[in-house]
């Protein structure tokens, strides 16, 4: 991720151990491998978010003309492919869902996934995508790995295909635990498993980018400043030396 | 003061302005008594530095803030998505709303490193003692500032954290829960709270900030600045009244102050535009999302800043005795000019002793902090109660192992060596 660029510099600031905080429970997350610059993956990550997440989550915050800008797409393009909610090219990504079906649907209202990047992480929503399993015991008929019990069903089942865990027995003294030891699928999706974790990947990238729609600009305006800072720093100091060069 | 008229007319249009201020404003009189003949020593080291770097970022909270509330609506429905719309929907809005909350971290990393210095180099001892107090005052005045903002954005930490520090007074025998309820306007933490707090924090604190701080620098000025040799230079003057040892604030030390402000924006800046939450650090992660009153997050502990404090609230298994040992742990910083008994200022010169004793108190203080990230339990609370003694017998046996002290001789004239 781009924010992870040059902060090395700023640890040292505090001597900060960098601690990661993404809560996640036992199951170990995926690195999302994601970036932010990449237009094209950002593209796509638009065009599945509209057709596959907006549909019961909003991004209440993000505006379609900001996306249109910030990802290289033309007006037309926009209101063609990606508004499917309203006409008005300034408009949020809002649903229109009413709250109260949604909760009768799944016993939970979906979140808005506008800073879903930034509470979560992008690594736990690639994982997470990436975890739906058959559990005949969910009332969903599917739960997920990173989040047990989630009330989300799998809804890209059609494309991943369904997968069921599997567990090997390890054997501690007279205890036997089951330990986890990946997915094997049931039932073969549209997509490979490669093309499925491109495709969640730009999903993910996108939810990263409207988490913090300014983060590439930021980064460039920050190597900018420092650029100056510097040159300021060399011009204070030789005025710092010219002036108390008579000090004895 | 008086000049005579023929003079008047000799002088030029901007000196004959001057002039005219200077009859009915001391414009002059101050900027000589405050900068061009106010003598620090000539060896201040960096650690100075960050007297001035207080000042500078108390600037850079002020002007950021203000243009944060232009934007910012302190109510409960409205403030999250608020901060979302300078974040996303305001011309350069995120950068604003990122100096500000880097600038808070920032206001207590100088800040500790402005008290370590006092610490190191005796500056709260005698003639300095009100200076030194007055700076505690100015410490627990940015404190109870950054906790009224740090509800501000209204997330989950925001609510929660709040909820632990507010629930602190409820604490109290007999007053505490009327007490919680007055703080907060409700029942609970509401509506109302947060626009009381948005009140304290906009102008309250400010206001009394801004008092301490000139009050801070009128008492400095008035005795003079410490060095790190710990030696009154006032002690040593030439002919003209000048200490000899002393170089003006302007030019002299504020051209080495414009080298400290610029290095520490290029640190500032490195935070702002490279990692602006710091690790969950300044901006923690479970305040992207907004306060739930009915949902708890995983674990709820308050911004870095005040972790010390916090862990030592925790040690205590009683809750009113953990706040009374915080309230202490704080309260007894403010007694340092009179625990202290060795008359030599600067470690430099000063025994083994207090070097020893300093060295835990900083230890102490950090992994401290650490700690109260830390669940309260095991291994983690059994390190917490060992520090937070260690903590307090710097305090304590103060009296003792400084009287026991044989400081090294004072040299009668700073040690600088022209760089």
């Amino acid at each position: 991720m781009v924010n992870r660029v040059l902060p090395l510099f700023a640890a040292l600031l505090l001597g900060a151990p960098a601690l990661s905080l993404a809560a996640s429970g036992d199951f170990p997350l995926q690195s999302a491998n994601n970036d932010v610059r990449n237009a094209a993956s950002l593209q796509r990550g638009a065009k599945y978010f509209v057709n596959y997440c907006l549909g019961c989550h909003s991004a209440q915050y993000v505006r379609y003309n900001r996306v249109a800008r910030d990802l290289g797409i033309s007006e037309d393009l926009l209101v063609e492919n990606l508004m499917f909610t309203t006409d008005t090219v300034h408009d949020t990504m809002t649903i229109a869902m009413p709250g109260g079906d949604a909760e009768g649907w799944f016993g939970t209202l979906p979140p808005d996934l506008s800073l879903i990047a930034r509470s979560r992480s992008a690594d736990y929503l690639y994982t997470f995508l990436k975890a739906f399993y058959l559990d005949e015991d969910a009332v969903l008929g599917t739960n997920n790995k990173v989040l047990s019990n989630t009330s989300m069903p799998h809804v890209l089942w059609e494309l991943q295909g369904i997968q069921r865990p599997v567990y090997r027995e390890e054997r501690n003294g007279d205890e036997i635990t089951r330990v986890f030891d990946g997915f094997e699928t049931v039932r073969e999706g549209a997509l490979s498993e490669e093309e499925y974790s491109r495709m969640v990947r730009d999903i993910v990238n996108f939810l990263d980018y409207i988490g913090e729609p300014v983060q590439v600009e930021r980064v460039a305006i920050g190597i900018r400043v420092i650029a100056f800072l510097l040159v300021f720093l060399l011009i204070a100091w030789l005025l710092k030396r010219e002036i108390w060069k008579d000090v004895k | 003061m008086s000049t005579s008229q023929s003079e008047v007319r000799k002088m030029g249009a901007g000196s004959r302005f001057n002039q005219w201020i200077n009859d009915r404003f001391p414009l002059q009189k101050l900027m000589r008594e405050h900068a061009t003949e106010y003598y620090a020593s000539k060896n201040l080291n960096f650690w100075y530095g960050f007297g001035v770097l207080s000042m500078f970022v108390l600037v850079i909270m002020i002007v950021s803030g203000i243009f944060l509330t232009m934007n910012y609506k302190p109510s409960a429905d409205e403030a999250f998505a608020s901060v979302e719309y300078i974040m996303r929907d305001v011309e350069w809005g995120w950068l604003i709303r990122y100096i500000h909350s880097t600038g808070a971290s920032a206001f207590f990393v100088v800040v500790y490193l402005h008290m370590f210095r006092a610490l190191m180099y005796g500056s709260y001892k005698k003639p300095r003692e009100l200076v030194w107090i007055i700076g505690m005052l100015i410490y627990l005045a940015l404190m109870a500032e950054a906790f009224f903002g740090y509800m501000l954005p209204w997330g989950q930490m925001s609510y929660w954290g709040a909820q632990v520090i507010i629930s602190l007074f409820g604490t109290l025998p007999v007053i505490g829960d009327p007490l919680v309820e007055w703080i907060r306007g409700d029942f609970y933490i509401s509506d109302i709270t947060l626009n009381r707090f948005f009140a304290l924090h906009v102008i309250a604190m400010p206001l009394v900030l801004i008092f301490l701080v000139a009050a801070h620098i009128m008492a400095l000025h008035e005795v003079g600045s410490n060095n790190p040799d710990g030696i009154e230079i006032k002690e040593n003057k030439d002919a003209s009244g000048k200490p000899v040892d002393g170089v003006a604030f302007h030019p002299y030390h504020t051209s080495k102050d414009l080298v400290y402000i610029i290095i520490f924006l290029i640190l500032f800046s490195a935070v702002v535009f490279f990692a602006p939450t710091f690790y969950g650090f300044f901006l923690e992660t479970a305040n992207f999302e907004p306060a739930n009153p009915l949902v708890t997050p995983e674990a709820i502990h308050p911004v870095w800043y005040f972790t010390t404090f916090y862990a030592i609230l925790r040690a205590v298994p009683d809750q009113l005795g953990g706040v009374i040992l915080m309230g202490a742990a704080v309260f007894a910083l403010f007694l340092l000019p009179w625990l202290d008994r060795c008359r030599v200022k600067s470690v430099r010169y000063r025994g083994w002793q207090f070097k020893v004793a300093l060295a835990l108190f900083v230890v102490s203080f950090v992994l401290l902090g650490w700690l109260g990230l830390m669940p309260a339990s095991g291994i983690y609370l059994t390190l917490t109660r060992i520090f937070t003694i260690i903590y307090f017998a710097f305090f304590i046996f103060m009296p003792i192992y400084t009287a026991m002290e044989k400081p090294k001789p004072v040299p009668d004239r700073v040690v600088y060596e022209h760089g």
